[in-house]
């Protein structure tokens, strides 16, 4: 059976983006992607490969969380 | 990567960087400073994120303390690694966040909370927010995706995805118990979810969509 039910979290867990660019360039780049979001500039745009990562890998986006809150002297 | 012209030409920046590459004093007071910062980031972080760890305390501030002290190793280290492409506290508070995200794992892999190895496929609904009054609906994808992860992965991708997807044990947590390292984990789970995805959609559990 098809599942038409919509988008679901199961359906977006298994779909995996070819421009993922995995958690060593993340780690790496981290301050890079948190410096361009809290200067306003449009990190989806400037580093696509890091966007698509922080989306699907959870880890990551929780260090980027943690860097933001950092940043900005306060927590989230 | 560029970083703005904005961070580079930061004062702030160029006086963290030329106080650590000088010596005597000067580059002491530095040390000091960045450290006491590094204490209270991880000390931050380690309370946003300890709602799930549930550390709190004296453990907290232990575990701050271990953070702070290995950036600051990591961060003098590879100072000459530091290439202005963000204002030079962003990249230091970058190696102390991802020191609190490594003691958090290994910390949650020698707790006996979650076990990684016993396959409890009862807990795939709430993982995925599956509602139960439609299970009708969602009842063959999940006996499909189960069929899958025993057809279609290798020993070490069924293992993660007992372990992370099913058992809910932090991806970090099994980088410190695999002794392995993030990316390796994450790059055999994606691997994992695309081949899961081909299997289902070849044996029409899930429509193809876009093409991924």
């Amino acid at each position: 059976m098809n599942l038409n039910s919509g988008w679901t979290e199961l359906e977006r867990f298994l779909s995996t983006d070819p421009r993922d660019a995995g958690c060593e360039e993340a780690m790496k780049a981290l301050h890079v992607y948190a410096e361009l979001v809290v200067s306003g500039e449009d990190p989806e745009e400037r580093l696509p490969g890091l966007a698509a990562h922080f989306a699907a890998c959870g880890p990551c986006q929780e260090d980027l969380v943690g860097l933001l809150a950092a940043v900005r002297g306060g927590l989230p | 990567m560029r970083g703005s012209a904005a961070a580079q030409r930061d004062a702030e920046t160029v006086a963290w960087v030329r106080s650590l590459r000088a010596h005597g004093p000067e580059r002491e007071d530095a040390v000091r400073q960045l450290h006491r910062l590094l204490i209270g980031v991880a000390r931050r972080e380690l309370r946003r994120r300890s709602l799930a760890a549930e550390i709190a305390g004296p453990e907290l501030d232990d575990l701050a303390h271990q953070a702070a002290a290995d950036a600051l190793v990591a961060i003098t280290g590879k100072l000459d690694r530091f290439r202005g492409e963000s204002r030079f506290t962003t990249w230091a508070y970058g190696f102390v966040v991802l020191e609190v995200s490594d003691k958090l794992g290994r910390h949650f892999s020698r707790s006996p909370a979650a076990s990684s190895t016993e396959e409890d496929w009862s807990q795939l609904p709430d993982r995925f927010a599956l509602d139960p009054h439609r299970q009708a609906e969602w009842h063959d994808l999940v006996e499909g995706l189960r069929r899958g992860v025993d057809e279609c992965l290798t020993d070490h991708q069924r293992r993660l995805f007992v372990a992370i997807v099913l058992n809910g044990v932090p991806l970090d947590a099994m980088v410190a118990e695999l002794d392995s390292n993030r990316n390796a984990i994450y790059k055999s789970l994606y691997d994992a979810r695309r081949k899961l995805r081909r299997w289902l959609i070849a044996r029409g559990y899930l429509d193809s969509g876009p093409a991924r």
